[in-house]
């Protein structure tokens, strides 16, 4: 195990070195490079990453430029998780054989992948690897979309969220099914961490990714990334936004420590209605009309209902 | 438990799978990343017994899937060491997509495809349109026609896919069942020299190498992606061939056993050829050989040994004094004339003097290519050069029931 980074405060964690460079092709106000950054600056280990197909891959490598100052791999759409976890065997293989180049440091193997690459269609790979028990994190980009290819709807889409696959219309209220619970999906694989994290709660990040990093197992981390594009917002209100979500609960900030034991990491002082998170965003513009104020109302009782199943999960503390 | 060498015999008795498996285990693969699925499956299980046994040292994963199993390939051989793996079939089409991206990515890993029929119908049994897949993949591509055959080219495979000067994927492949499951005697080498004659990986631009990031899997456009394919194509075309010669002399050198990139027999007077691959090459031979005796036809058989890079000028040495050939598809061309009988023509095109060629398609799923089917187009390939043109149909269709098909 290394030495685990010691951050006093968020000047210091922002001007860490950089391993992610800020000349990349993101939108202004996009809070992958923030999450990306965040993860990154979380630890000095050496890291080997790989990130799947989407809007962080296509802005961060392309020839003959990159953003990454550490080992890097992209394949394809569905196989970031077991692109690392095949680096990671190659360590381990090597290790044992004595053939690493710098045999007294143990490099972290980390995935970026957006929620239709981890949700949708690199589910089984994602899953594969957590049960499989490889050493690495896989870092969910959660912006509940299809950024990268214009806004398309994913499994991870919430309910009343307008896309271009489930656009609002005049006899529709956009998407029509629950966002999918990929932390518990992931957590019911018994692996020995799974997060929700959001890049305005930089030190519960901080936290979380070192915890993740340090322990033996796979790890599944997902962080909320608030698309200035999708969802309808103005580039310079990407924190605003994300505590906008925090502080509704919509995106309650919690931990599962070893498939079960779960804790939630941070409780807002004042809890602000779903409703002020939905106005704040184009995407849920049309909620607002009266035919369909009533999924507002929906919303908040399922917000409600989410935040009392985590805090009894976390009294029985089973 | 230290990890430890095996003691073979001279000849060990094993099928195609156990001389994949054998050969895997030899070279000291790093990473194997693997899905198992008939007729390939006993590649995996057999690798799963030596490594319960200790004869492994790398590391084994079990994957979900075979795109899966690609994936992890590709992600292991990046960050720096000899990978392989193994598949057939629907596993093999579900595992094209990263198939592209290996070659793209420039890693030299290789792949035993034990040959099997793609579904609807399902069918488990051998046969080429599997592998047919994968011509355009960027695949360097090695064909079998016997376990010994299999055993040799994995070596040979390692040796040319890892080259600095090559550093692309390598495809064995051998036939279903036919050669993957027919127990043979098959010449070893010993743990050792058989480790030697591939040598100990060599990486480069691994991910693991911490002091020097490297970024592999980059996006290109329209303004460098066509640089980046032309690279590849051209590193095929021209890097390849000398490369594999020089591993085939190697290897003779060593075991006295010689491969060629185009396998010929009886062909030094021929008049008339088969064309085919697989276990179809020994049957043609056999029957060719009898042919010569009891008919005075002059028969001969080219076995097509590097499927890719595609043998243009080697193939127009051999064919080019020939008055008819015909071309054996072990594949359904789905409204084509057979790959085969395509690329073959396409190597005669230009040629002063060019056989007629004719197309045969045989042994789907499985079904038997036997000695009287071959015969039967040996006297079509007579008829034809006697006649200076086609006598038959361009397309037929062998060993099919119901009224004969033949098109074009």
């Amino acid at each position: 195990m290394g030495e685990i980074k010691k951050i006093k405060n968020l000047k210091e964690f922002s001007t860490s070195a950089d391993r992610f460079e800020g000349a990349n092709l993101l939108c202004p106000g996009c809070a992958h490079s923030i999450i990306v950054r965040e993860v990154l600056n979380a630890t000095n280990d050496d890291l080997v990453l790989s990130a799947s197909t989407g809007c962080l891959e296509v802005c961060t490598a392309v020839y003959p430029y990159t953003s990454w100052d550490a080992s890097w791999i992209h394949i394809g759409f569905e196989n970031g998780s077991t692109a690392v976890a095949g680096a990671e065997a190659m360590y381990k293989a090597l290790k044992r054989k004595g053939r690493l180049k710098q045999p007294d440091r143990e490099p972290k193997f980390v995935s970026f992948a957006g929620d239709g690459a981890s949700y949708d269609i690199g589910f089984q790979w994602i899953s594969g690897c957590m049960e499989r028990g490889h050493n690495i994190m896989h870092v969910v980009l959660d912006n509940e979309v299809y950024a990268n290819t214009g806004g398309q709807r994913s499994s991870s889409t919430p309910i009343g969220g307008s896309t271009t696959t489930s656009p609002a219309g005049r006899v529709s209220y956009g998407e029509k099914q629950n966002k999918k619970d990929m932390v518990a999906i992931m957590a019911a694989h018994g692996i020995p961490y799974s997060a929700q994290v959001a890049p305005n709660k930089w030190k519960d990040m901080v936290k979380k990714i070192q915890y993740g990093l340090e322990v033996e197992g796979p790890v599944f981390i997902n962080a909320m990334s608030p698309c200035t594009t999708e969802w309808k917002f103005d580039p310079k209100d990407t924190m605003m936004i994300s505590d906008l979500a925090t502080d509704s609960l919509v995106f309650p900030l919690y931990e599962i420590i070893d498939g079960h034991k779960l804790n939630i990491t941070y409780r807002p002082k004042t809890v602000i209605p779903v409703e002020e998170y939905l106005a704040a965003q184009g995407r849920f513009k049309h909620l607002f009309k009266d035919e369909y104020k009533h999924l507002i109302k929906e919303w908040q009782e399922r917000v409600d209902k989410q935040w009392e199943m985590l805090q009894r999960r976390e009294e029985a503390g089973v | 438990m230290a990890f430890e060498k095996m003691k073979l015999k001279e000849i060990e008795v094993w099928d195609g799978n156990m001389a994949a498996s054998h050969a895997m285990r030899q070279v000291q693969i790093d990473v194997v990343s693997a899905y198992p699925i008939t007729p390939s499956t006993p590649i995996v299980e057999n690798y799963s017994k030596f490594l319960a046994d200790g004869y492994i040292e790398g590391e084994f994963m079990m994957v979900e899937s075979e795109h899966a199993a690609m994936s992890g390939c590709i992600g292991a051989s990046a960050a720096g060491g000899r990978v392989a793996t193994a598949t057939s079939a629907q596993g093999l089409a579900l595992m094209m997509e990263t198939l592209y991206q290996a070659s793209g990515m420039r890693l030299p890993i290789v792949l035993n495809i034990v040959n099997r029929a793609l579904a609807a119908p399902l069918n488990v049994n051998g046969d080429h349109s599997d592998m047919y897949l994968t011509r355009d993949s960027g695949w360097i591509h090695f064909d079998a026609y016997n376990p010994q055959h299999v055993y040799d080219l994995n070596f040979i495979a390692f040796k040319v896919a890892e080259d600095h000067d090559v550093r692309l994927p390598a495809i064995v492949s051998q036939d279903g069942f036919m050669t993957s499951h027919t127990a043979q005697g098959v010449r070893t080498l010993d743990d050792d020299t058989a480790y030697n004659f591939v040598g100990e990986f060599k990486p480069m631009n691994d991910m693991l190498d911490l002091d020097h990031p490297v970024t592999h899997g980059v996006q290109t456009e329209e303004d460098w992606h066509f640089e980046h394919k032309a690279r590849q194509h051209n590193d095929l075309m021209t890097k390849v061939f000398p490369k594999i010669e020089e591993a085939f002399d190697a290897f003779e050198k060593l075991t006295g056993r010689r491969y060629n990139i185009v396998e010929t027999y009886h062909m030094d007077d021929a008049e008339v050829a088969i064309v085919c691959m697989g276990t179809s090459v020994e049957t043609a031979a056999e029957v060719a050989k009898e042919l010569r005796e009891n008919e005075g036809i002059k028969a001969g058989v080219i076995g097509i040994r590097v499927l890719r890079p595609w043998p243009y000028k080697q193939l127009q040495e051999v064919v080019k004094n020939l008055k008819a050939v015909a071309t054996l598809d072990r594949s359904s061309p789905n409204g084509a004339p057979g790959m085969l009988f395509n690329e073959i023509s396409g190597v005669v095109i230009n040629l002063d003097k060019r056989p007629v060629i004719n197309n045969y398609i045989y042994g789907l799923g499985g079904r038997d290519l036997t000695k009287v089917h071959v015969a039967e187009v040996f006297r079509d390939l007579k008829a034809n050069a006697d006649a200076g043109k086609l006598t038959t149909p361009t397309q037929q269709f062998i060993g099919v029931r119901g009224p004969k098909l033949s098109y074009l």
